[in-house]
């Protein structure tokens, strides 16, 4: 690099077109501050994500991982229980079937648990503060870009899973029913991504996030009715696993694999405390995550609006 | 017109550490102002304040007459901020890395598209721009981090400890790109512990002790201010002490002479203070003559900003340095800092 200033390199510090550009945000800066989905936040959210997905690009194992590692469960732990009676899980008439739900869903769930990770590295490492000196419309697009990025992925697993489940027999729901299950899964991933990255900005540090989905992943998996249905458990466990989200996201699918003649107002899940609908289930799932959503707002804002 | 930058009465807390106790800075457009401390001084927790990383307790901050509190969206725009440590992500190229930069400043993708190419030549990054920044050099690294934080046409370029762990080559570098920036109408706020780098740069200077601001004013004015001139002697390459102690009590006498130490680390050469004025080193030199002295080497210099920051502080900035060091928990600094409340 030489040492001695050139006249080129001055025009080069200084863009007459971005001095102009600049000028014209100033004028309209102070008005309002560009919104959810302004045109702002839609370019830093798809820079955020295509950074995302650049990084799968060049180190796709955590794809190739995540793919091979639901198929897993599915054909070992279904194998684990495959000798079981008939009609103890329900209406499913095989193990296998019974579980594909439960595997799709927590899958979905713990790729979406895992998000706030690379964002804590990012914390870090300080390159997040690269996104918090920046003039972002809305910290919001962190949020999203992940979110997306995840629901990529979940997507991915979910279509590998419904795949392979179909060829060890559990049968496929009618298009109309795979594009609910579509729903579902983005409806919790988006919901879980956003209590993730609202953890990795409350938390001290990765440790701390590690630990926190240690203790979070597995008993959730086991307080929900992705192995078992509710009828299998002692009452008590009935009623924590009512209380459960990932439940209310694995009944409706299991019911769209078992049913042709699905309708939002079919019984689903017969909690202790009353019969949920299809209906039912969907509003829980899309009221959890609303309030995953507002509750990370005042994390987000922390550092300053 | 507004001053580039208006930090006053300033005041920020880390639990039970006041960490900026009260800081006032004014920066006219197009200077170079350095923030010179010891590590622990309050020149970070400062100018995280001013790049609405952190959000400060009280005290106004404002960039161009914008409040960085009540329109952080149009400062941050007007701001550029280039961290101590250059934090890439490594799996992504340079020219990526530029333009999720562009995008995080809603640069509009047809400026952008000039801009990119024109930063990576400026920077002198054409050969590896389209490498992953995995494989870069610190020095190449740090030419990144430059050009991703000048791609938005900052109006006030903030650099918190610009060369610390560079090496010597890239260090000239980056003090010559910063007055090309400066020429070019670049406002610039740096903070640092090297007194040579702010001496060589800063057209003006706050020394900043414990939170508190305790001098500003061009290095030269700090420098007049504490008066007198140094003036490093040897009598000999290695003197011995005897001979040195006899030239000590020998140029005490001389009217023009206000100190004199002799330096027992350095062959036990003697610093002197003296006067400003123009004959004080002949009259010296004359001295030694006449006692019959040789003189193997001898300098006249003005006072050092460390000088100064004795002066005002009663410790050299080394000094401070080492207690500060001793008082420091880093890990709790670190996670305050990564908390930024």
């Amino acid at each position: 690099m030489t040492t001695t200033a050139s006249p080129n390199r001055f025009t080069a510090i200084d863009n007459a077109e971005l001095r102009e550009w600049k000028a014209e945000i100033a004028v309209q800066a102070p008005a309002s501050p560009p919104g959810l989905f302004s045109r702002a936040f839609v370019q830093e959210t798809a820079a955020m994500t295509r950074r995302l997905f650049i990084q799968l690009q060049r180190r796709p194992s955590t794809l190739f991982a995540g793919v091979i590692q639901p198929l897993m469960w599915l054909v070992l732990f279904g194998a684990l229980f495959q000798n079981v009676p008939q009609g103890l899980f329900g209406d499913s008439q095989n193990y296998g079937q019974f579980l594909g739900a439960g595997i799709i869903v927590f899958t979905a769930f713990g790729g979406a648990l895992n998000a706030g990770l690379p964002v804590m590295f990012d914390r870090e490492f300080g390159f997040l503060n690269r996104f918090l000196v920046a003039p972002l419309a809305s910290r919001y697009s962190i949020v999203v870009a992940s979110a997306l990025f995840i629901a990529a992925m979940s997507l991915v697993q979910t279509a590998s899973i419904v795949a392979v489940s179909a060829f060890l027999g559990a049968g496929l729901p009618d298009p109309f029913g795979l594009a609910l299950v579509a729903l579902i899964v983005l409806t919790l991933v988006l919901g879980v991504t956003a209590l993730s990255l609202g953890l990795s900005f409350a938390l001290p540090g990765h440790i701390e996030l590690i630990a926190v989905i240690f203790v979070t992943n597995l008993p959730l998996l086991f307080a929900s009715t992705a192995l078992v249905p509710l009828s299998f458990m002692p009452p008590w466990l009935q009623v924590v696993a009512s209380l459960n989200p990932l439940s209310y996201a694995i009944e409706p699918i299991r019911y769209l694999y078992l049913h042709d003649d699905w309708g939002f107002g079919s019984v689903v899940m017969q909690a202790p405390f009353a019969d949920v609908t299809l209906g039912g289930a969907l509003g829980i799932l899309v009221s959890f995550c609303g309030i995953a959503l507002l509750l990370v707002q005042p994390l987000l804002r922390r550092r300053m609006a | 017109m507004d001053p580039a930058v208006l930090i006053s009465g300033l005041k920020k807390r880390y639990g039970s550490l006041e960490a900026v106790k009260d800081v006032s800075l004014t920066l006219q457009s197009g200077e170079i102002f350095g923030l010179l401390g010891p590590n622990g001084a309050g020149k970070t927790t400062t100018i995280r304040c001013l790049c609405t990383l952190t959000s400060p307790d009280a005290g106004r901050v404002e960039v161009n007459g914008i409040s960085v509190l009540d329109n952080p969206r149009l400062a941050r725009q007007y701001l550029g901020y280039i961290a101590q440590e250059v934090s890439l992500d490594k799996v992504l190229t340079g020219r990526e890395l530029l333009q999720l930069q562009a995008d995080l400043y809603h640069i509009p993708p047809k400026v952008a598209r000039d801009r990119i190419p024109q930063m990576i030549e400026l920077l002198e990054l054409t050969d590896w721009a389209d490498q992953k920044t995995g494989t870069y050099s610190g020095g190449l690294k740090k030419r990144l981090d430059l050009a991703l934080g000048l791609l938005h046409q900052p109006d006030v370029l903030v650099l918190d400890e610009p060369t610390v762990g560079l090496d010597i080559e890239t260090r000239s570098v980056v003090w010559q790109f910063l007055r090309d920036l400066k020429a070019a109408g670049t406002t610039i706020l740096i903070t640092s512990h090297y007194l040579e780098e702010v001496d060589a740069l800063a057209d003006r200077v706050a020394i900043i002790d414990n939170g508190v601001v305790i001098a500003v004013g061009t290095p030269s004015e700090l420098k007049d201010q504490i008066g007198g001139d140094r003036i490093t002697l040897r009598i000999r390459e290695f003197t011995p002490e005897a001979e040195a102690e006899r030239a000590k009590t020998l140029l005490q006498a001389l009217p023009c002479v206000q100190e004199v130490i002799v330096n027992g680390a350095q062959g036990n050469s003697l610093n002197l203070v003296v006067m400003a004025q123009a004959d004080a080193l002949m009259t010296v030199q004359h001295a030694l003559k006449t006692a019959d002295l040789p003189t193997f080497g001898i300098a006249q210099s003005r006072p050092s900003l460390d000088d100064v920051y004795l002066a005002a502080t009663g410790r050299t900035l080394l000094d401070a340095e080492i207690a500060a060091a001793g008082n420091r928990d880093l890990k709790a600094e670190r996670k305050q800092a990564m908390k930024g409340t």
